[in-house]
């Protein structure tokens, strides 16, 4: 109980800090235009947190030790697997920031939702789902860098692997809270100040009190809510603008705003080589579209199903899901455009004033029933809730179990002192979050919940993608390959964030301090292009350069990493 | 193309044939994979469980 409260006054205290006029603005949030409850919707609240306790009782007394999970893995329908998969996956920066994004430039964004189904599930399930899960197995291996660090029996690589987890991903959880904080601000009439302190307060409840990993059972009841509630959504986008094809002719009849940089048309490719044209091809739809085969969380999970044959099935369902998902918020923000035009005489951009991340918050508010938007929202908070949780249990493990436990500590250092770095990383962590999320509100007129994402998404598939994929199917992969191809790739890309693409370039602010320029590129489309299309070619072509001219590991040692690996 | 660009019209097929992808392959693969529980894997869960308690 105390480390709650520590973790509590902690975040009050940075807020307060950091924010003076947020002690005047809860005192008057109450009486603010949001609050006004009514009575079904404080039952429908109710109801389904008294479904959520229950499924999330009935998950705990289900799995009690080792053998009961795995015999139990049996009898957990496909059904719940795939939709708890989707449930921490999707989350409020996939539907509310790059909904958003949607909704400026419209439906090219859905390349993404292409990606993440052929890449995201297909490709994941299908090829890399078992090895992953074997290799870890076989190794003791219970975090991606430990995976790492273990196939190429290197405490650099895992204690690397370990520290750029747990300072750079804060990044991407920053934009799942900020996502879930917009949501907030339209649906509550919360300011931002105001709903950042709110979710952080409840994330830091439950994380602490003992959430980090969502109960199976919970997750797949929220992701089928999400599911229902996504294509209810669509379905009224369609119908609310006039039809399939008819919603599809009136969106490309609109002009973007803001118009220029490529866009022509929200059901149009931005023009081939223009600003938006690599905006969304290579930061949104590259970067995150192949990032997620990378990610920490990602591989983890892949370790805790029970057999291929669980992967299969959810192979099947995370598909539908996705579509539903990342297809839907996506269409549904173009849509959106559809709706305000009829009903305010403004696309959704100009409706907003701008602030991109409200644009699928406010289309639900204003288009659908309030009960809707209700539970939808509660989906949609526990959605970032399970995300959230298995990021900041990620970053607790790199701080405790793979930089300090591996990287620091020696025999003479206790179990008690681990636990201690591990829940102090948590708490940093957390408390790490809501400070960069309060840096992302200040810029309401950036997309930057995607951008976060995507460079995160980025970072992680430069740095860690070739590692990964060639230590699983390669046996000449070696640790000198494996460390020069994750150097090359992480500074690569701190490189071009720092200094050559302009947005993140302009925010860290190291470029205008050296140089005094925004970037040190000037010739369109070098400002705008992103980091992962140099640094991850250059990251697997150092891996099979460095790979074939040193020597392999040694035949034990590759035996023993791969003699269940197969098929 | 379904009254929209090429391009987008295109990719909004891709996503439909995808995801059939994924529910073709995961029906006809269904009962395919099973996995006897091996000692490895039971240890695993174990430390897993330790890991956690940590947390």
């Amino acid at each position: 109980m105390h480390k709650v409260l520590l973790v509590l006054v902690v975040i009050v205290g940075v807020f307060l800090w950091a924010e003076p006029a947020l002690a005047q603005e809860a005192a008057a949030g109450a009486a603010a235009e949001g609050m006004h409850i009514n009575l079904s919707q404080t039952i429908t609240v109710i109801v389904y947190l008294m479904i959520l306790g229950y499924l999330g009782y009935l998950g705990y007394r289900r799995s009690k030790t080792a053998e009961d999970y795995l015999l139990a893995g049996r009898n957990v329908h496909p059904y719940v697997m795939a939709l708890s998969y989707g449930a921490t996956f999707i989350s409020t920066s996939a539907i509310v920031g790059f909904g958003g994004v949607a909704g400026m430039v419209g439906m090219s964004l859905l390349w993404l939702t292409f990606l993440n189904i052929f890449v995201g599930i297909f490709i994941a399930f299908v090829f890399l789902g078992g090895p992953t899960r074997r290799m870890g197995h076989h190794l003791g291996a219970h975090t991606f860098p430990e995976l790492l660090g273990k196939r190429y029996n290197s405490r650099f690589i895992q204690v690397f692997a370990g520290v750029i987890i747990f300072l750079l991903m804060p990044v991407y959880a920053g934009a799942v809270l900020l996502g879930g904080v917009k949501f907030l601000s339209v649906s509550f009439g919360m300011s931002l100040n105001q709903g950042i302190l709110l979710l952080s307060v409840i994330i830091a409840l439950y994380v602490v009190a003992g959430g980090l990993r969502g109960v199976m059972y919970t997750d797949a009841f929220q992701g089928s809510v999400m599911f229902v509630g996504m294509v209810v959504l669509l379905v009224f986008a369609y119908v609310k603008a006039g039809g399939f094809i008819s919603a599809h002719k009136a969106l490309a009849a609109l002009q973007n705003s803001p118009a220029g940089g490529g866009l022509v048309g929200y059901a149009a490719m931005p023009t081939f080589g223009s600003k938006w044209w690599w905006i969304v091809i290579s930061s949104m739809v590259l970067g995150v579209g192949i990032g997620v085969l990378a990610q920490p969380q990602l591989a983890v999970r892949f370790m805790t199903v029970r057999s291929k044959k669980e992967l299969n099935r959810a192979c099947a369902i995370g598909g539908l899901f996705i579509l539903s998902m990342t297809g839907g918020a996506f269409t549904v923000g173009a849509l959106s455009n559809v709706y305000f035009q009829k009903t305010a005489g403004k696309v959704a951009f100009d409706y907003v004033n701008g602030n991109i991340g409200t644009i699928i918050p406010t289309f639900i508010d204003q288009a659908m029933p309030k009960w809707f938007g209700l539970l939808f929202l509660l989906a949609l908070l526990a959605a970032a809730m399970s995300t959230l949780s298995s990021q900041f249990h990620v970053m607790g493990t790199s701080i405790g179990r793979d930089v300090y436990e591996r990287g620091i500590r020696r025999k003479v250092a206790s179990d008690r002192l681990t636990r201690l770095i591990t829940q102090a990383g948590v708490a940093l962590a957390i408390v790490f979050t809501v400070v960069l999320t309060w840096q992302y509100a200040k810029n309401p007129k950036e997309p930057i919940i995607a951008s976060a994402t995507s460079i995160f998404f980025a970072l992680c598939a430069s740095t860690f993608l070739p590692t990964f994929l060639l230590g699983l199917f390669w046996r000449r992969m070696n640790r000198a390959a494996a460390i020069s191809s994750m150097l090359a790739g992480f500074l690569m890309t701190a490189f071009w964030l720092t200094f050559m693409q302009v947005k993140p370039a302009s925010a860290l602010r190291i470029c205008g301090w050296l140089f005094e320029k925004k970037s040190l590129v000037a010739k369109m489309p070098w400002p705008v292009v992103d980091a992962i299309i140099l640094a991850l070619p250059l990251s697997f072509i150092v891996a099979f350069v460095v790979a074939l001219v040193t020597k392999p590991m040694s035949k034990e040692h590759l035996d023993n990493c791969y003699s269940t690996v197969s098929g | 193309m379904l009254g929209l660009g090429f391009g987008v019209g295109l990719v909004y097929l891709l996503c439909i044939l995808s995801a059939l992808l994924c529910i073709f392959y995961g029906l006809v693969n269904w009962n395919r994979g099973d996995e006897p529980v091996k000692t490895e894997d039971i240890e695993w869960v174990e430390d897993e469980e330790k890991a956690e308690e940590v947390l």
